[in-house]
């Protein structure tokens, strides 16, 4: 039994000053009409919350059902960071395959402030993210640069490497009417913008956006029984991976000032961002060399080089290879972010997992336009956020 | 008397004038936390209860590092003028952790490489309070 991804739908990325609502709802109803049903035929709506838009977005679920109607859907609010729309996706799917309810609607929107995410108003001494901020002023893009300073430390990847994965994500966002930024980078303009956190530049980090994205799912029997509606090849949810990282986690994260401690403990066999893929290709009963293509969290150029080796297309310390052969660009033998990634969308925390879900689909159903990546059978969307939060969402047909 | 830490029981300065980071170190399962965890040890395999307050090393090697070429946003206070905060995420060989934190000012990220010894000194932030710092070891001897 599986559960089929039957509509999708967005608001485009962008910096539109609108409450978060207006794009959620704009992307339901546009999945519901790819769907080809009515909002009164759903019958569990999932809201992905927004964190920064006060009472309405810590309730998305109810804030969305109320938006577009009251209808007695029931509904679910869930909150996990970055992976916040895959665990909404991942909340409908159990709820359709444990024979609940047929059609499930998620949506996540979110409408972010200028500039740095900040931690939540007030003097909070007990909130690490809070006294990330007040004792060392650590911002997210400066952890993705430790990162990046230590690829480039263990596996001499170079600030050109850096650029060249904006170059390609930006020509494919070019391509994609839903991504904010719409026009080719070169590697002149990156090494040109300011540094942020070094070794990155303003063009390395993901900016934060407005937007909207929605997903319909339905039970197989009910997607059979309305043959017709769905649209092109069924597209399926072969797994969802929203596992934890296991004891000891030695990579620190966000917003962590220091590491689970190795004294006294084996680090485990993957480290954390793998350990997400791996369950999914496990659950799915697929790996690596499956992928059509895949969607990875590009909070920073130099993080999508690590999620490369993160998802299996290649070894530890391999990535740049393979993005210096073009392997990973439109065209290429597994092109990874066909849809611009957050470097042409920049985040809406909780719509962006659905986003790389709806690019998923739009491939797979050979609907994705200048972008198609030919002949498109599987492929695998990640992400990784703070708290422990990630997820990983594999799609077939 | 010591200046005001800005934040409690996170480190302490010795009589020489020397910071430590204060973790605790579980008595079942010899597991180390850094801040300091109490209660329950975090080792999923220790059912643990007690932790002691254990000082940890005062060097280590430079695991990455960074700058903030902007100001940070509150509740941050920069200093004004606005001078780049430069970070170093610091291993600790003997507690196998990876400890965050500034380094003192004046050393900026080209002056810092993967790898490098860097010792904990502490310092004031721009609205006076300490926290701790790393600092390049050499430059400590």
């Amino acid at each position: 039994m599986s559960v089929r991804v039957i509509g999708v739908g967005m608001h485009p990325w962008g910096k539109w000053g609108r409450p978060f609502t207006e794009y959620g709802v704009a992307a339901a109803r546009a999945a519901l009409g790819d769907a080809g049903i009515a909002w009164t035929d759903v019958d569990f709506l999932v809201g992905a919350d927004t964190i920064r838009n006060g009472y309405p977005g810590f309730v998305a679920g109810s804030t969305f059902a109320q938006a577009l109607g009251w209808s007695g859907a029931r509904i679910a609010s869930c909150y996990a960071a970055c992976a916040s729309g895959a665990q909404a996706i991942d909340i409908a799917r159990t709820r359709i395959l444990a024979g609940l309810c047929d059609v499930a609607l998620v949506v996540g929107a979110d409408a972010a402030p200028k500039g740095f995410f900040r931690p939540v108003g007030g003097d909070r001494p007990d909130d690490p993210d809070w006294l990330r901020f007040r004792l060392l002023g650590a911002t997210n893009p400066a952890y993705f640069a430790l990162y990046a300073r230590r690829r480039m430390a263990l596996y001499g990847a170079t600030p050109e490497d850096f650029a060249a994965v904006k170059v390609k994500n930006a020509a494919a966002g070019a391509l994609n009417p839903d991504a904010r930024y719409r026009k080719a980078v070169t590697a002149a303009e990156v090494a040109a913008s300011p540094v942020v956190a070094d070794p990155l530049r303003l063009l390395d980090i993901c900016a934060t956006s407005d937007g909207g994205a929605a997903v319909v799912l339905a039970s197989e029997d009910w997607a059979r029984r309305h043959a017709g509606r769905d649209r092109g090849p069924a597209v399926r949810i072969a797994a969802v991976s929203t596992v934890t990282p296991r004891f000891p986690n030695t990579v620190l994260e966000m917003p962590n000032f220091a590491t689970d401690s190795s004294a006294a403990t084996t680090p485990p066999e993957r480290p954390f961002r793998a350990s997400i893929a791996h369950a999914a290709y496990e659950e799915a009963g697929l790996g690596p060399g499956d992928l059509s293509l895949a969607e990875v969290y590009d909070l920073s150029t130099a993080l999508e080089l690590d999620w490369y080796e993160d998802i299996g297309l290649c070894g530890e310390g391999e990535a740049e290879k393979l993005l210096r052969a073009g392997d990973t660009a439109l065209g290429g033998r597994v092109p990874v972010n066909p849809s611009g990634g957050l470097a042409s969308f920049g985040e809406a925390v909780p719509a962006q997992a659905i986003a790389q879900v709806c690019e998923l689909t739009r491939q797979l159903r050979g609907e994705a336009g200048p972008r198609q990546v030919e002949g498109a059978r599987t492929g695998i969307a990640v992400n990784q956020g703070l708290f422990g939060h990630g997820s990983a969402t594999i799609l077939t047909r | 008397m010591d200046a005001e830490h800005a934040v409690d029981g996170w480190f302490v300065v010795d009589a020489g004038g020397d910071a430590h980071l204060l973790g605790a170190r579980c008595a079942a399962c010899g597991n180390v936390s850094f801040p300091r965890f109490e209660g329950f040890c975090r080792n999923p395999g220790c059912e643990g209860t007690e932790q002691e307050e254990v000082r940890l090393s005062r060097r280590g090697r430079v695991w990455s590092y960074t700058n903030a070429g902007y100001p940070p946003p509150p509740p941050y206070v920069a200093a004004e003028p606005y001078t780049p905060v430069t970070l170093a995420a610091v291993e600790l060989a003997g507690e196998g952790l990876v400890v965050l934190g500034q380094v003192v000012p004046g050393i900026g990220v080209d002056e810092l490489r993967v790898g490098m010894e860097m010792e904990l000194t502490c310092g004031p932030l721009a609205d006076g309070p300490l926290v701790w710092m790393w600092r390049p070891a050499a430059a400590a001897a």
